[in-house]
């Protein structure tokens, strides 16, 4: 989760509150751009890949965060 | 009240503010096309600078008569799908003839490009499948993997070893691999770097899809786009077009080597459940097809054409993309003035694209011009001067003509991902002076 939380950082900027149930769209007014980048990041870090279906059904941090936890447990 | 169309506020507000600007792109209506380079809007006679209509074949004596004898004996439709309706002989024929000219097995012949795509990524990908597709794809290919039943991958725009990697993470699972990537980029005109892509595909065993729309006509020696360019015709698996751009009409089309592909018409949604070229339309498209091998003449005054455009406006001073290419488009990251040099550039008589983000890549603000090989050195030469004139206006050029630094919100994902693809220009008669910009020329601005 942190290391999730240090990449949408670098996105959203310093100054943004972001917890687990924070909506990564909607409050933090990303566009689907720097969405894009972002998921690109996590897979860098996290040596998985998103498929866009799964990413589709993402809304909070804490949504991300199992979904990444999945990958992970699906990839090992 | 409530209305259904609430949910566009967002667009409904876009909208309103560029009509408020000047004017919005969706509203430009050309009373009459006078040729291939110019029309009339707004009573005044405006030189057509973003059209994709590459080889300038649209009024193509030979087509038009084609068109019109078509229309004569078969009628204005089809009225119905292939499926449905059964085929006329010039369906047929025009697939044998795309067959033979990119000397492949089959072809099969789709109503636009957009259904090209769908229609071929959405029935080959299936259910086990993969589909990896380049973040920057055209909206005709994202939504085929809506369509398609596969996962889908997106690998960094242009990045071979971005794919790699997320090749090497699937590897232990049985289903098909379907990279698919595009010759040209729409927005910025770069070219994918074919090679490197062909060698990760046969690392991994997996098929390559390459979208040829903005290169056939335009590429290689007989005009078969970036794959004969590169000569790597024989490590593609499969290549969808269209008609739209030099072949000047409408329709799409699926190409490949492999054995069997017949069959994909009857899984495909956008092939089955959609009306199939109109007669006319068929005739003017084999009559332009039948001209591309022999076109040189046409390319390259194209690619002349192109870098007169490309070498005016980078010695102004403007931002472009990185590879020289039909499609120039200048990068600006301030929406206002980008809007202002847009309806600057059509109240003096030249036509544009203005494309907006998150259509663009980088969040970018793109004036998105497309040469013609129908264009004189004269319109070409007045775009430029123009442009330049309203560039240092807006202050977005300095008057000596020098770089000014943007310093807008810009999004990137990796300096690599600008490089050009292809350095060197397909005809050697007019190399420009520089086709690359150094540094990979992207305004980097990671947060």
């Amino acid at each position: 989760m942190l290391e999730i939380r240090t990449h949408l950082r670098a996105r959203a900027g310093e100054s943004a509150t972001i917890g687990p149930e924070t909506n990564i769209t909607r409050d933090l007014g990303l566009d689907s751009l720097a969405i894009m980048d972002f998921i690109f990041d996590l897979e860098d870090s996290f040596d998985i890949s998103i498929p866009m279906e799964r990413i589709a059904e993402v809304q909070t941090l804490a949504d991300l965060a199992k979904a990444i936890e999945v990958l992970q447990k699906e990839a090992a | 009240m409530s209305s259904i169309f609430d949910k566009f506020a967002p667009l409904q507000e876009q909208h309103a503010a560029l009509t408020a600007m000047g004017r919005s792109p969706a509203d430009i209506v050309f009373e009459e096309i006078i040729s291939p380079t110019e029309a009339i809007l707004n009573g005044k006679r405006t030189i057509l600078m973003g059209t994709n209509n590459y080889l300038g074949l649209t009024f193509d004596e030979v087509a038009v008569d084609a068109a019109i004898e078509a229309l004569k004996t078969e009628g204005t439709g089809t009225t119905g799908s292939r499926i449905a309706n059964g085929s006329y002989d010039g369906h047929k024929r025009l697939e044998e003839e795309l067959a033979e000219f990119y000397g492949m097995r089959s072809a099969i012949l789709f109503s636009t490009g957009y259904q090209a795509n769908l229609g071929a990524i959405a029935a080959l990908a299936g259910r086990d499948d993969y589909l990896l597709i380049d973040a920057d794809s055209h909206a005709s290919i994202y939504d085929a993997c809506r369509l398609s039943d596969a996962q889908v991958i997106r690998f960094r725009h242009n990045d071979p070893e971005n794919l790699d990697r997320k090749l090497k993470r699937l590897d232990g699972t049985t289903g098909s691999k379907i990279i698919v990537v595009e010759s040209i980029y729409s927005m910025l005109g770069d070219m994918v770097p074919l090679k490197a892509f062909v060698e990760v595909k046969k690392k991994y065993g997996a098929y390559l899809l390459i979208d040829e729309a903005h290169s056939l006509g335009v590429l290689g020696e007989k005009g078969r786009g970036l794959c004969e360019h590169e000569d790597l015709e024989d490590d593609i698996d499969f290549i969808t077009g269209t008609f739209s751009k030099s072949i000047g009409t409408v329709g799409g089309f699926l190409v490949s080597n492999l054995p069997g592909l017949d069959i994909v018409r009857f899984a495909s949604r956008p092939y089955m459940f959609t009306a199939s070229p109109p007669p006319s339309v068929v005739a003017s498209a084999r009559k332009t097809l039948s001209r591309i091998a022999g076109a040189s003449d046409l390319r390259k005054q194209l690619w002349e054409n192109a870098a007169q455009l490309y070498n005016g406006l980078k010695s102004a001073g403007f931002e472009l993309g990185p590879t020289l290419s039909p499609i120039i488009a200048i990068r600006l990251s301030d929406a206002e003035k980008a809007i202002a040099l847009w309806n600057g550039l059509l109240d003096a008589g030249v036509y544009t694209n203005l494309a907006l983000p998150p259509a663009t890549p980088f969040g970018w603000y793109l004036l998105r011009s497309s040469i013609s090989a129908a264009h004189t050195p004269e319109q070409i030469a007045l775009a430029v001067d123009v442009c330049t004139k309203i560039g240092k206006e807006l202050g977005l050029i300095t008057l000596s003509g020098s770089k000014k630094t943007e310093t807008g919100k810009l999004q990137v994902n990796g300096a690599k991902a600008l490089n050009g693809a292809s350095e060197k220009h397909p005809f050697s008669t007019s190399e420009p002076e520089s086709v690359v910009p150094t540094g990979a020329g992207a305004p980097v601005a990671r947060a």
